[in-house]
């Protein structure tokens, strides 16, 4: 039944052609039948009708100048088009017109040379099939055995075996090499900050207020209806001059309103909403993306990124989806003029895990 | 290939063409090359294009990318847009974005080319994929070429990366928000996650430097060892010379087909300009990354339904499919399993991908240079894994948009996870045991034809009343086609010198029992003769 990598050679001399020879190696656990069929050679060369009919040949020899000359049409086209369609007067639909018509030029220049080159190709030119003979990419015995006397006399020159310190010594300074050009790249953030702490804080702190993304408009209390859900960011972040995106990408939170009695406050929490309002958020805790698809009668939050739910009547825990915490919440208050603020910071980090965090 | 002799003595009228040939030559010794690869055989077969195709529109979006950087400013500077797109007016973004707008709005045929740009990207990546799907069911991977498949590969990643950065540089809403998903992956990994993310993005996400440091990857570093590679890759296509499916006249010692000048070179060099034409057509048609109706990057706005590029689905899908609850906190520290099952995942599935020719050589023991491309049915176990490996990235792939499939079909999102989970856990199984009971039906199918001759459909009575079929034997050219392959058997365990079998040997066997044991022979001469001799249906022999 089957061979195993030793009765290969033996098989192998079935085939007899010099060639097989050249190419020697282990068959492994090929098998090489006794009477397998012989190749038949080639098979008899078939005219193309361009070959037999002159006036097919002439017919196709039109088609490839037509076709080259619709090409230099097509060029001349997309420079007119550059000039008849101009992009004025703000209007998008020009934009529409200038991309379309330059592009039919170009297409047709380049298809008119493509299919050009390739008709003439294969329905003119008259080159008979190449043969080529491949050689073992190996090259032959003699050829090895000059690479290997190369790096033997090398090595027997240089003494790269024999002098074993030197070499062990260039290897450890080679690798001590690269470790500069490493430590180099602390460059790449600022020096004077550290990762964990920044991603501990955000902008809110004991009596900012919340105000509108992106308007900056304080939120009272009393705007918030029961059903409506709010973008908020801290009061300030909209003036910033510096780091504004930085801040908004921790800070950014969501503002809904239910009816108190739908939420279950985790322990310590149950001061935390006011009045129903509850504000979490809205970075996910999977990647970072903004959690901000709510579903109001359900009372549930969608990332739409990938998808992780959270229920807001329940502390915001994760009910499907591939984050694993539940979106952070932002304790607030009511401020003596009935405007809505943080009554600190976020407790936790907001956003995707990190390795330091706990 | 023998080297070039030197020139006889020029004849008394000299072309133009000869003169300058000559010039060139006295200077370079390009003679000698041309020579020897002038006339160099080039098989032919219509899924060798694919790997044409990448080349070729990679050809493009180098042409088109340079066209892209006189305009692009890679700055994240705030500036407040000024262009010809109204709803924007105004509106506070980066530069990078702004620049982005004036080259769709602003630039007469800059749309027309960034879209070319994007478009041929997409294709580069589609076609990289498609060509390694051709050399991997064709076995085109096998000895002397597993070192050209890493290259091949490597390209792939590249090619990856290369689309994920360019992506990246409007600095639009989309991509910021790809961003932040990968700064969300990044900061998962123990240990190096924390830092490794506050370094890439120069601080905290987003920043201002990321654009610029992406740019600076996108068209100097990664196209750099894209074209080195790319000349690798085709280099070595040149020193193995093509496979060549099996034929009359092809021997695993010769190449046939056209000879690159002049034939190949037409027809290559037309596809090129086709390749060209068609990607032009599709940007002069159909938009592709409206970033105006995004709008710049910032981290609070929804974005429902967006999706990534086609070739990072994958990756996107792997987040989406992980269950609820996979981060735990251990020795003080977060455990996101939730980002490192995907990203380990993805990354043993890319191993096995670049280091399956390896373990093939290492089952079959086979030491021969391969040069004649198996039909993907004459290896069923090959073929099989490779349909359970395209099973699984397609279950992936799919699920980047479970959102949108949900949505679409109306069904629950929870439902949509599900059954893409058991696409991409059980899927692979079913698909590996269907391609290879296909692969073995189509063998089968291939020895009753050898055997018996084609069906003619013409039914004849006999004079005793019996209606038969009229098979038509195959010609000896047909045949051959059928019949070129090898199998392989499973190895036989025999102990070493020193009396023993080593864990090594034993594993060996296992693979090799999983790969071959339910192998089809091809047809051989005695079975021919025997099966018209006898006109009785001849058991399919698997012994020798």
């Amino acid at each position: 039944m089957a061979q195993d990598d030793h009765s290969g050679t033996e098989l192998a001399a079935a085939d007899s052609s010099h060639a097989e020879q050249e190419f020697a190696g282990s068959t492994g656990t090929a098998v090489i039948p006794h009477d397998g069929f012989t190749n038949p050679g080639f098979e008899p060369h078939r005219p193309r009708v361009t070959d037999e009919d002159p006036k097919r040949e002439k017919r196709a020899q039109r088609t490839v100048y037509t076709l080259f000359y619709l090409s230099i049409l097509g060029s001349v086209w997309a420079i007119a088009a550059y000039m008849l369609f101009p992009i004025e007067g703000n209007d998008v639909g020009a934009v529409r017109l200038n991309n379309m018509f330059i592009g039919f030029g170009v297409t047709l220049a380049l298809l008119g040379i493509g299919f050009g080159a390739v008709h003439w190709g294969k329905s003119l030119m008259t080159s008979p099939e190449s043969i080529d003979i491949r050689h073992p990419i190996g090259g032959t015995e003699a050829t090895k055995q000059g690479a290997v006397e190369v790096f033997r006399e090398a090595d027997e020159e240089s003494g790269f075996t024999r002098r074993s310190v030197i070499r062990n010594s260039l290897i450890a300074a080679l690798l001590a090499l690269p470790i500069p050009a490493v430590v180099l790249f602390r460059g790449l953030a600022p020096q004077d900050q550290l990762p964990v702490e920044l991603l501990s804080h955000t902008m809110w702190a004991k009596g900012t207020r919340l105000t509108l993304d992106p308007s900056g408009v304080p939120i009272r209390a009393s705007d918030v209806t029961i059903g409506s859900a709010f973008h908020v960011i801290p009061e300030g972040l909209a003036e910033l001059e510096q780091g504004r995106l930085e801040e908004k990408a921790k800070a950014a939170v969501l503002l809904m309103r239910l009816e108190p009695s739908e939420l279950n406050p985790a322990p310590g929490r149950e001061s935390w909403a006011y009045d129903g309002i509850v504000a979490y958020s809205k970075i996910c805790t999977h990647v970072g993306c903004p959690v901000a698809l709510y579903e109001q009668h359900t009372h549930h939050l969608l990332c739409p990124c990938h998808q992780s739910q959270f229920d807001v009547s329940n502390n915001c825990e994760v009910i499907f989806g591939p984050a694993k915490r539940p979106l952070p919440q932002l304790p607030i208050a009511v401020d003596d003029e009935g405007y809505l603020i943080a009554q600190s910071d976020f407790t936790e980090p907001v956003g995707p895990s990190f390795w330091e965090r706990n | 290939m023998t080297t070039a002799p030197t020139r006889p003595s020029a004849p008394a009228k000299r072309t133009f063409t000869a003169a300058a040939s000559d010039y060139l030559n006295d200077r370079t010794g390009l003679a000698v090359a041309i020579k020897g690869l002038g006339r160099k055989a080039f098989p032919d077969h219509w899924s060798f294009l694919l790997g044409e195709v990448a080349l070729f529109s990679f050809v493009l979006v180098l042409l088109s990318g340079t066209f892209l950087t006189f305009f692009f400013q890679a700055s994240q500077a705030e500036v407040h847009y000024d262009g010809s797109y109204v709803p924007l007016k105004g509106v506070e973004m980066s530069v990078a974005m702004a620049s982005t707008l004036d080259i769709s709005f602003d630039i007469r045929g800059g749309l027309f080319i960034r879209q070319m740009h994007h478009w041929a990207a997409l294709l580069f990546v589609a076609a990289i994929g498609l060509h390694m799907l051709r050399v991997f069911f064709t076995g085109a991977f096998r000895k002397p070429r597993e070192i050209n498949w890493v290259f091949g590969f490597t390209l792939f990643v590249l090619a990856m990366a290369e689309g994920f950065t360019g992506y990246s540089l409007p600095d639009d809403l989309l991509s910021g928000n790809g961003l932040r998903i990968i700064d969300g992956m990044v900061k998962g990994m123990p240990v190096i996650g924390t830092w490794t993310s506050f370094l890439l993005f120069g601080g905290e996400f987003p920043g201002t430097a990321i654009v610029g440091r992406l740019y600076t990857l996108h068209i100097l570093l990664l196209p750099a060892l894209v074209v080195a590679l790319v000349a690798i890759h085709v280099g070595y296509v040149f020193i193995h010379k093509h496979t060549q499916f099996a034929g009359p006249g092809r021997q695993p010692t010769n190449s046939v087909g056209p000879p690159i000048l002049p034939i190949y070179a037409a027809k290559a060099g037309g596809f090129m300009f086709i390749i060209f034409g068609v990607i032009s057509l599709i940007a002069a048609l159909f938009t592709i990354n409206p970033i105006w109706n995004y709008g710049p990057y910032d981290p609070s706005p929804v974005s429902a339904g967006t999706q990534p590029d086609w070739y990072i689905g994958f990756a996107d899908g792997a987040l989406r499919l992980i269950p609820p609850g996979w981060e735990f906190v251990w020795l003080d520290r977060t455990w996101s399993f939730n980002i490192l099952v995907p990203l380990i995942g993805i990354g043993l599935f890319l191993v096995l991908v670049v280091s399956y020719p390896f373990i093939e050589a290492w089952v079959k023991g086979d030491k021969r240079e391969h040069h004649i491309a198996d039909r993907p049915r004459n290896a069923p176990t090959r073929t099989a894994i490779g349909a359970a490996g395209v099973t699984f990235y397609a279950g992936l792939w799919a699920a980047a948009s479970s959102d949108i499939l949900a949505t679409h079909f109306s069904l629950t999102m929870e439902g949509v996870i599900h059954a893409l989970q058991a696409v991409v856990i059980i899927g692979p199984f079913i698909a590996y045991f269907l391609a290879k009971r296909v692969c073995i039906a189509l063998e089968k199918k291939d020895r009753e034809i050898v055997l018996h001759g084609y069906e003619s459909g013409r039914i004849v009575k006999l004079p005793g009343g019996e209606f038969i079929e009229v098979h038509q034997p195959l010609d000896e050219f047909d045949r051959w086609r059928l019949v070129s392959y090898e199998s392989y058997a499973p190895l036989m365990l025999r102990p070493n010198a020193r009396g023993k079998i080593t864990f090594g040997q034993q594993l060996r066997a296992g693979f090799s029992r999983w790969f071959f044991e339910d192998r089809i022979a091809p047809v051989t001469r005695g079975e021919l003769e025997a099966s018209h001799s006898t006109h009785h249906e001849v058991t399919q022999s698997e012994q020798h």
